[in-house]
């Protein structure tokens, strides 16, 4: 079987749309996010360094800040979680699907 | 002295000491004096080395074909390539610098390990899978994939040597100077070792032993800081509220290290820099080839999973070893210099004083012993990505245009990682006296400047030819490096002109983006006939990018 003949094959499967719409839609939305949250953050440092620095409670020492950039590196762990989930998962079974329909 | 304050280094400017490499410890460890001898470290070093040396027997008994050179014969798990990642990504600078920078100043620390670690995400999101699906044992098999094979592989090996050779220097410098410090070898001496042993591994065990090497590093590395982090934490019954406390009590700054301090003073330069931390990461070469030991793009999605969690769990234990340093090593006389002010070795031995006083010497030995180990887990890793640029992308492809043989091909591989390693010991040795700080800024520039915005295109625009490649990559690897050079770090800070004649400490803002632009430009001005049909190609690289159908498959054993 030539790669080129199911390639062809492929692209005219109403499922690689399909499947290239999802994915890519996610994936991009997610990378959006991550930029969001990181350029947000850096932005909130280099214009509003105090707002990081309020206390959480009353003559407590521990500042906003702590948990926000904790915040930050977990939802990095958090997003590629949820997306290996999905693409190894639906995306895996989708295209699957695609290139035993395609043979 | 510069050479002993991590935070006087940063105050004055260069927060590009903290990248996640060796260079930093490199600057700020250029006159590290040398130690009495600590034998527990020799002795755990020296279990150590037997390990990964009979680790390298096997390898080599099981390392026949080119796939399993390069790839580790794709039998890698994601789980072992997730450690494998952190491994390369988790060096002795990033767990000394960054607790290093902590204990100097507190909430900043945060905001580097963040750095570091969105890259990942993005990684993942966009390249991971592609790459596993288009390529075979290097990102220029990726790059060239529809394009001339002369021209892009002779960009993307020069590319991937650039970024290697650099990265090695920081490394070897670092090296060299760390191992000083801890063990009391000389410095020439420590460089040899280094250099020899990284020769063994990367010769006789490939990317199976490299990936090894790799794997038992980080599990070392991971137990050792979840120790120190663990032994802090105890001591205030695990209550984060009352180690702050106590740190704000005793540290000369009080509340100032709970909230952003002077690092990120001027935004143009954080975004330079998360720029180049962010997308250089996905243009290191030897970061890049681990997608490659992987079976399939299953496999590589786990891995870049298990690599995320295990480094934002290792950031967060160096927030936490940096507050314990703070506390418990800051102001204990034992730990400081005749001065009582500074740390006793240079502000980045804040961690390993720590450890002497959770775990007493000899976890102090175990400490010493895993910064070494980890060293010559990263030089490894660079010297097998530089190879493979010589002999796969140079070698088989570029002189030979794919009429060699595998055998030739490892066989000049073999001596490419040789000829690396001994480059790597001479220039380790030249630079003995050198800052090599601005090293490590300038590879990440280049990486997300040379090598990022090919790939990137490659992948994703089907306009894209090997004339705009080529033009566009080259472009932004000029401009990457002399942006640097004519920037305070190198321009001030080494040839000590007095202004800089560029503003910036770090170029990524410019020279990534005119890679970019560049690459578009001349890709839309080709109208050769050979652009046609590299524009035309692209539809079937893109179903295999998507669908994996025709991807390299595991070998089977």
């Amino acid at each position: 079987m030539s790669n080129e003949l199911s390639a062809g094959k492929i692209s005219r499967n109403p499922k690689y749309a399909e499947l290239v719409r999802k994915r890519s839609g996610f994936a991009w939305a997610l990378s959006a996010l991550v930029l969001l949250i990181y350029y947000g953050f850096i932005v909130i440092i280099a214009f509003a360094p105090k707002f990081l620095g309020t206390p959480l409670s009353e003559g407590g020492v521990t500042t906003i800040g702590l948990p926000i950039g904790v915040g930050v590196i977990l939802s990095a762990i958090a997003l590629t979680g949820i997306y290996v989930y999905r693409a190894n998962g639906e995306f895996d079974r989708l295209t699957k699907e695609l290139i035993e329909g395609s043979k | 002295m510069r050479q002993f304050s991590v935070s006087g280094t940063i105050i004055g400017g260069a927060a590009l000491a903290l990248l996640p490499t060796f260079a930093m410890a490199a600057g700020d460890l250029g006159q590290a004096q040398q130690q009495a001898t600590n034998w527990h470290a020799i002795i755990m070093f020296i279990a150590f080395v037997g390990l990964t040396l009979g680790i390298t027997y096997w390898a080599a008994k099981h390392t026949r074909t080119a796939s399993d050179f390069y790839a580790a014969g794709g039998g890698i798990t994601g789980l072992q390539n997730g450690l494998a990642i952190a491994g390369d990504y988790m060096s002795a600078a990033s767990f000394l610098g960054i607790s290093a920078l902590v204990y100097g100043s507190g909430f900043d620390g945060l905001i580097y390990s963040v750095g570091w670690l969105v890259g990942w995400p993005i990684i993942l999101f966009l390249i991971a899978e592609r790459l596993r699906n288009l390529g075979k044992y290097t990102f220029a098999d990726v790059a060239s994939y529809r394009l001339q094979q002369t021209p892009v592989r002779t960009f993307a090996a020069t590319g991937s040597l650039v970024v290697v050779i650099f990265y090695l220097i920081g490394q070897m410098v670092g090296a060299g100077q760390l191992i000083k410090l801890l063990f009391g070898l000389d410095y020439v001496y420590a460089v040899i070792i280094v250099g020899c042993l990284m020769i063994i591994y990367v010769t006789f065990g490939g990317m199976k032993a490299t990936t090894w090497v790799q794997i038992i590093k980080a599990c070392l590395l991971l137990a050792g800081a979840t120790f120190i982090a663990l032994a802090v934490l105890v001591k205030f019954n695990f209550s984060f509220e009352a180690l702050f406390a106590k740190a704000v009590e005793v540290h000369p700054k009080h509340l100032a290290i709970m909230s952003p301090g002077t690092l990120v003073a001027n935004p143009i330069e954080a975004i330079s820099l998360a720029m180049a931390l962010m997308f250089g990461t996905a243009g290191l070469p030897h970061i890049l080839m681990r997608f490659f030991t992987v079976p399939d793009a299953k496999a590589a999605r786990k891995s870049v999973f298990f690599a995320t969690s295990f480094i934002g769990y290792f950031y967060i234990l160096t927030f936490i070893i940096g507050f314990g340093a703070i506390v418990l090593v800051g102001g204990h006389p034992e730990y400081l210099d005749a001065t009582g002010k500074a740390l006793r070795g240079g502000a980045n031995m804040a961690a390993i004083h720590l450890a002497h006083a959770v775990g007493g010497d000899l976890f102090l030995g175990f400490i010493s012993a895993v910064a070494f180990a980890t060293i010559l887990a990263v030089v490894s890793g660079l010297t097998l990505a530089g190879a493979s640029a010589i002999s796969h992308d140079l070698y088989a492809n570029v002189f030979y245009r794919g009429r060699t043989n595998e055998q030739h091909e490892v066989m000049v591989s073999k001596v490419a990682s040789i000829g690396l390693g001994v480059i790597a010991v001479i220039l380790g040795i030249i630079f003995e006296k050198q800052n090599v700080a601005y090293m490590v800024g300038l590879t990440f520039a280049i990486a997300a400047s040379t090598n990022f915005p090919v790939l990137v295109m490659s992948m994703f625009w089907g306009g894209l030819t090997t004339r705009g490649a080529v033009i566009g990559g080259f472009i932004g690897l000029a401009a990457a490096v002399i942006l640097t050079v004519l920037g305070p770090t190198v321009w001030v800070d080494v040839l000590k002109y007095p202004e800089a004649v560029f503003p910036l400490k770090y170029p990524a803002i410019f020279s990534m983006p005119l890679a970019f632009i560049a690459t578009w430009f001349f890709s839309v001005i080709d109208n050769s006939e050979q652009a046609k049909r590299e524009q035309a190609a692209f539809e079937a690289q893109l179903i295999r990018s998507e669908t994996g159908l025709g991807a390299e498959g595991a070998v089977a054993h």
